[in-house]
């Protein structure tokens, strides 16, 4: 399930995400990336390296409880062992659109989505996280304009089905749009399939035009 | 032959835990890794008895997984890193933690020997390079893998050498995927 992809996420998020400090919401879209993005996936095992050798220098590392090689030993006994089966993958043929831990959130693929309407034939479903952050998937018809907005804090979009360009390039399956409080812009879905977004905020967007702003309590972006 | 690394012990102990259960290979492994993990939960915010009981789980983790470690793709170190990591986000934090799509081999996928000894000694070139930095720069290294640094406050320009070992991960990565079709 390798697919070209152009726009990649930066060295930031991957060594926030190796750290786990991450927002839930944003650690959903980094896992979806790098589901479907090899590059991203050797990146992000080098910043889990960084983390091994953070852990190995731990000296002086801390003084464990008298009996502990035995309570652990103990604990291991409790628990069941581990089967050596894998989750069932999907069959080949059916070609999900979403990558695993997309499907975990979803509860199913892309036909599954509980949808709400937002008008224009735009829907969204926010999912469920940590309040921390908000992700949410985004359901665009093609040659659909998102209306023009800036960011309050960070914005990460990746797209799932279809495309959509902005000032910024075009971007198809795969690829993450990073947009920051520097960036105002209008995506709009590229004609072909209908486009599906997965994108996480970690503030309200700031909308330009008067109508949005009004819808904005309603939409909840 | 091949230069034996810190790693390649620790590879060895992990192996014969997850072929043969070997009780002596864990209590190796234990004496090394638990208290540098129970020191990171510590630094993360963790008080003395709960890092203590999060260590001993994911040193149980280590024991059930490791028929699962993969060390064409991590050092020993990494992979408990992560299992740490992991749980720290369960206890500490209280949220899930998304992970990406697992990339398994087949079924016949022998390890390849050079390339785990290849991957090992970048990683401790890596180790170096780290204790190598200047006070100020490896301190904030380390309190961001502690969890105390935001995304917006950890610089995207870490100075740390990842290429060689993105490299040979992205290299591997490949073989994976020749193999998948
Ligand atoms: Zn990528
Ligand atoms: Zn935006």
């Amino acid at each position: 399930m390798t697919t070209r992809i152009t726009h990649h996420l930066n060295d930031a998020l991957l060594m926030s995400y190796a750290a786990g400090s991450l927002p839930e919401a944003f650690s959903l879209v980094v896992a979806t990336h790098v589901s479907l993005c090899d590059e991203c996936r050797a990146r992000l095992a080098g910043f889990e390296a960084v983390g091994g050798a953070v852990l190995e220098a731990e000296e002086p590392a801390a003084a464990m409880a008298e009996d502990s090689l035995a309570a652990t030993l103990r604990r291991i006994a409790a628990m069941p062992e581990e089967t050596h089966m894998r989750a069932p993958e999907p069959d080949a043929a059916s070609d999900p659109v979403f990558p695993m831990p997309l499907r975990d959130y979803v509860g199913g693929d892309a036909q599954d989505v509980h949808w709400r309407a937002l008008g224009g034939g735009v829907r969204q479903a926010v999912l469920p996280t940590e309040k921390d952050a908000t992700v949410r998937l985004l359901y665009i018809p093609a040659g659909m304009a998102m209306p023009d907005h800036g960011h309050g804090g960070m914005e990460l979009t990746m797209v799932l089905q279809g495309a959509f360009e902005d000032a910024g390039g075009r971007y198809g399956r795969g690829d993450v749009e990073v947009a920051g409080e520097d960036l105002d812009h209008t995506p709009v879905a590229a004609p072909g399939p209908d486009c599906i977004c997965l994108a996480a905020t970690d503030a309200p967007l700031k909308f330009r035009g008067i109508l949005p702003r009004l819808a904005q309590p309603f939409i909840g972006i | 032959t091949e230069r034996q690394t810190a790693d390649t012990q620790w590879v060895t102990c992990v192996d014969r835990i997850g072929a043969s259960r070997d009780q002596a290979a864990f209590a190796r492994l234990f004496a090394h890794f638990a208290p540098r993990v129970k020191a990171f939960l510590m630094k993360s915010g963790a008080d003395e008895a709960l890092a203590e009981e999060c260590a001993q789980e994911v040193m149980a983790t280590v024991w059930h997984k490791a028929h699962l470690f993969d060390p064409e793709r991590a050092s020993v170190a990494t992979w408990i890193f992560t299992i740490a990591r992991n749980r720290r986000i369960d206890v500490l934090r209280k949220q899930r933690r998304p992970e990406p799509e697992d990339l398994p081999w087949g079924p016949d996928h022998a390890p390849d020997q050079s390339e785990t000894v290849a991957l090992q000694q970048e990683t401790e070139q890596l180790g170096r390079a780290l204790e190598a930095l200047p006070e100020a720069q490896r301190v904030l290294i380390e309190r961001a893998y502690f969890g105390e640094l935001s995304h917006r406050e950890i610089a995207a320009e870490t100075g740390l050498p990842l290429g060689t070992i993105k490299s040979r991960i992205r290299l591997a990565l490949d073989r994976l995927r020749h193999e998948m079709t």
